[in-house]
């Protein structure tokens, strides 16, 4: 009992410490609390792959009822903005090729005409396909405004058997990007600033050799460690309370599932990141090596391998399997599922297990590749 | 001469550092064998639920026409719409497609119909482009009915053909859109984290001031540390160059030299960012966060993954003072659509504008007494 009493006021007494090495510095622990704030507003608002504005140029070589009533369509969209009415063919490489325009529509000749005694007339999109997915999506939104046109003269004349769609958008009838990419923007700063947080912490020990000092001392290493993490874990979950907040208020992505939830999901994920932060940490000696893994390697499979930005069911079956390793995928999913749709426990149970599972893992791997003694 | 001297010096400390030597081939070939895979916005495989309540010919034909165009893959077959709303809540499904009871009844007598769909619209993209799909299949299976049972003639049904051409790439392969900007992003992450952590890291260990008792001028001592770097900044191009060569057959279509030129301004201005933030900051670990978030942003916000256009006016306005954004249009020009340095002029004055600025101010910034 006595013992027990006296490991728990070690323990205390180490925390304290960390937070005061934390606290000492109080730059860096300015520059831990407004990051993770600025990056969500910047990145918030401005990852987003909506389309809006694009630049592009019509070509119209009828000039007639149709053409005009279908550049009037595109003119009112949100989708496009016409920057260009082109004259001469000659431009349209010369435009494509400066960027000036990500689209050109060209009508053939005789459009009306032809589509009303002939019954087909056609229309040539030209996109810079140099971003082959800003592409498609334009084509795609160029084509339903045209087929909407197409659906109008159907009506006014009475075409017989036509089947009406009614589109239903779920979850997001705004259709925001903030609601796909908040989620996605939290995984990533958490994931990054947990684990570099802990890792430079630990080998700044190592390298000015104060690590030395605190394993002569007889409390176990695990004290040591977990000392450690706890008041990063604190700080982390302060810079979570703010993302939240900033998205609530600021990028008005509103929480639609249960808040208690989603925090618990939340701390187990910065578990994980802590404890890869001190994964790094034994296996690494100096600083720079410390921070261009966690921060420089690890940047990239988060951004990437996480569904962040490129969904995951895009990738090859292998890259599929491959992005399972990387805890981000499994936080951002559940937080899309719990923040946004709303939905039950039972519906993220798998995400809630396989993150665990990592944190446990990882943090056993790092306790026993810790070393007691330095080299 | 001291110039030499302080050269060798740098890579001295650079060998000695094993760790970074080995990052510079690995991460590199990590990078390009796997990321231009994953990177992908493409909308396909949409996983397709469908309520079928009218279980009829026309029903079973319009299903099928939606699993055969290649977009939707069928995951679910539910009876009821909150049946079907659970497999999108558990993921099972991106889209549903609706079909109510009597379709093909009131198709055929009242020669009008609805269908209903809904997408899981969270992905704004995926659900907008999904439903776009979707509806136009529909339209084309309507169409298809038409001219069987048409009872007016044929031709005087308005059709409208909309024929997509797409330029400079035109298999639409993302591939060849990603290769070029992960090559910018390697010869920034590599170029920016380096020289962040230069500066900072002799004073911290306090060979610093060593340096500040010897009569080296401040632009030496500054170019001494540009300098390895810039190589650096060429080995990481150049492996990436012949990777992107020999993994996917990619060469740029334009001269190769104009992206050397280009490099070689821009690992200027971002070692040029690192030293400032190094000549501010007190401790690594200051360096290393205030580096980390400059270069998030440099690569969040460059256009790089997420268009530029899309961006809200205030973020525009900071893309165009993101050197990165520069570079990459270079590289993406270079290699989609072989522009020249002529076309490039533009970014050329902005970048060296960039480098100037921003050496200048490393240099001004770099205190000898502190």
């Amino acid at each position: 009992m006595k013992e027990l009493r006296n490991i728990n006021s070690q323990f205390s007494i180490f925390i304290k410490k960390e937070f005061f090495h934390i606290f000492r510095d109080k730059r860096t622990i300015l520059i831990l609390l407004v990051m993770p704030v600025i990056q969500i507003i910047l990145f918030g608002f401005a990852i987003t792959t909506e389309v809006k504005n694009t630049k592009m140029a019509i070509f119209d070589l009828s000039k007639d009822f149709s053409t005009r009533t279908i550049t009037e369509h595109f003119r009112a969209s949100n989708y496009f903005s016409i920057v260009q009415t082109i004259q001469n063919p000659d431009e349209i490489e010369d435009l494509l090729k400066k960027g000036e325009v990500s689209l050109v529509l060209i009508f053939s000749e005789q459009f009306e005409k032809n589509l009303i005694h002939i019954g087909e007339a056609s229309i040539q999109l030209l996109a810079d396909a140099s971003e082959p997915n800003q592409a498609s999506t334009l084509t795609g939104y160029a084509t339903n405004i045209i087929l909407r046109y197409q659906q109008e003269l159907m009506n006014s004349r009475q075409i017989p058997y036509q089947i009406n769609t009614e589109v239903r958008m779920l979850y997001n009838s705004q259709m925001k990007s903030a609601y796909n990419f908040v989620p996605g923007v939290m995984g990533l700063i958490l994931m990054l600033i947990c684990a570099m947080m802990t890792s430079i912490s630990i080998v700044r020990e190592k390298e000015m050799g104060t690590m030395e000092v605190l394993l002569a001392s007889p409390v176990k290493p695990i004290y040591i460690i977990l000392a450690k993490a706890v008041p990063y874990f604190i700080l982390s979950v302060i810079n979570l309370s703010t993302i939240l907040l900033l998205s609530v208020f600021v990028l008005k992505v509103p929480i639609a599932g249960n808040l208690f939830l989603l925090s618990m999901v939340s701390f187990i994920f910065i578990m994980v990141a802590l404890a890869l932060g001190l994964l790094i940490s034994t296996v690494v000696n100096s600083q720079v090596a410390a921070m261009l893994i966690s921060g420089m390697a690890m940047m990239l499979p988060v951004m990437l391998l996480s569904g962040m930005i490129f969904p995951i069911e895009s990738m090859p079956k292998f890259f599929q399997w491959f992005s399972a390793i990387v805890p981000a995928r499994w936080y951002i999913a559940a937080v899309k599922k719990i923040m946004i749709q709303g939905v039950d426990v039972i519906y993220v149970v798998k995400e809630i297990l396989i993150l665990s599972f990592m944190a446990v893992f990882l943090i056993a791997v790092s306790l026993k590749k810790f070393k007691i003694r330095l080299s | 001469m001291v110039l030499r001297y302080l050269i060798e010096k740098e890579f001295k400390q650079l060998r000695r550092h094993s760790f970074i030597p080995k990052l510079i081939i690995v991460m590199p070939i990590m990078v390009m064998l796997i990321f231009p895979w994953v990177a992908n916005q493409e909308v396909k495989n949409i996983k397709l639920s469908v309520i079928d309540q009218d279980k009829s010919t026309y029903s079973q034909q319009l299903i099928q026409k939606v699993i055969a165009s290649g977009y939707f893959r069928l995951t679910d077959v539910s009876e009821s719409n909150t049946e079907a709303l659970n497999s999108i809540e558990s993921g099972k499904a991106d889209i549903i497609l609706e079909i109510p009871k009597d379709f093909e009844k009131s198709l055929v007598r009242e020669k009008s119909t609805d269908i209903m769909i809904s997408a899981n619209s969270i992905n704004g993209m995926k659900g907008g482009l999904g439903s776009f799909y979707l509806s136009s299949i529909i339209q084309d299976f309507a169409g298809e009915i038409r001219s069987e049972l048409s009872i007016r003639k044929r031709n005087s049904i308005p059709k409208i053909d909309v024929i997509p051409t797409y330029r400079f790439n035109p298999h639409m392969d993302y591939k060849v859109f990603m290769i070029p900007a992960l090559m910018v992003m390697l010869i920034t992450l590599f170029s920016g984290f380096l020289p962040a952590l230069n500066i900072v890291s002799e004073k911290e260990t306090g060979t610093i001031e060593q340096m500040n008792v010897t009569p080296v001028r401040k632009t030496t001592f500054v170019i001494g540390k540009l300098i390895p770097y810039w190589f650096i900044g060429f080995a990481v191009l150049t492996i990436c160059l012949l990777l992107a060569f020999l993994i996917y057959g990619l060469y740029p279509k334009g001269n190769i030299l104009t992206i050397y030129l280009f490099a070689s301004v821009y690992i200027l201005v971002v070692s040029g960012v690192g030293l400032v933030i190094s000549n501010y900051s007190y401790t690594m670990q200051q360096a290393m966060f205030v580096m980390f978030f400059f270069l998030m942003l440099f690569i969040l916000m460059s256009g790089l993954f997420t268009p530029i256009n899309s961006m809200p006016d205030w973020a525009q306005t900071i893309s165009a003072f993101n050197p990165l954004t520069y570079f990459m249009q270079v590289m993406r020009a270079v290699y989609l659509k072989g522009s020249a340095l002529g076309d490039l002029i533009r970014q050329f004055l902005i970048l060296c504008t960039f480098a100037v600025v921003l050496n200048s101010w490393a240099v001004l910034s770099y205190r000898k007494k502190s």
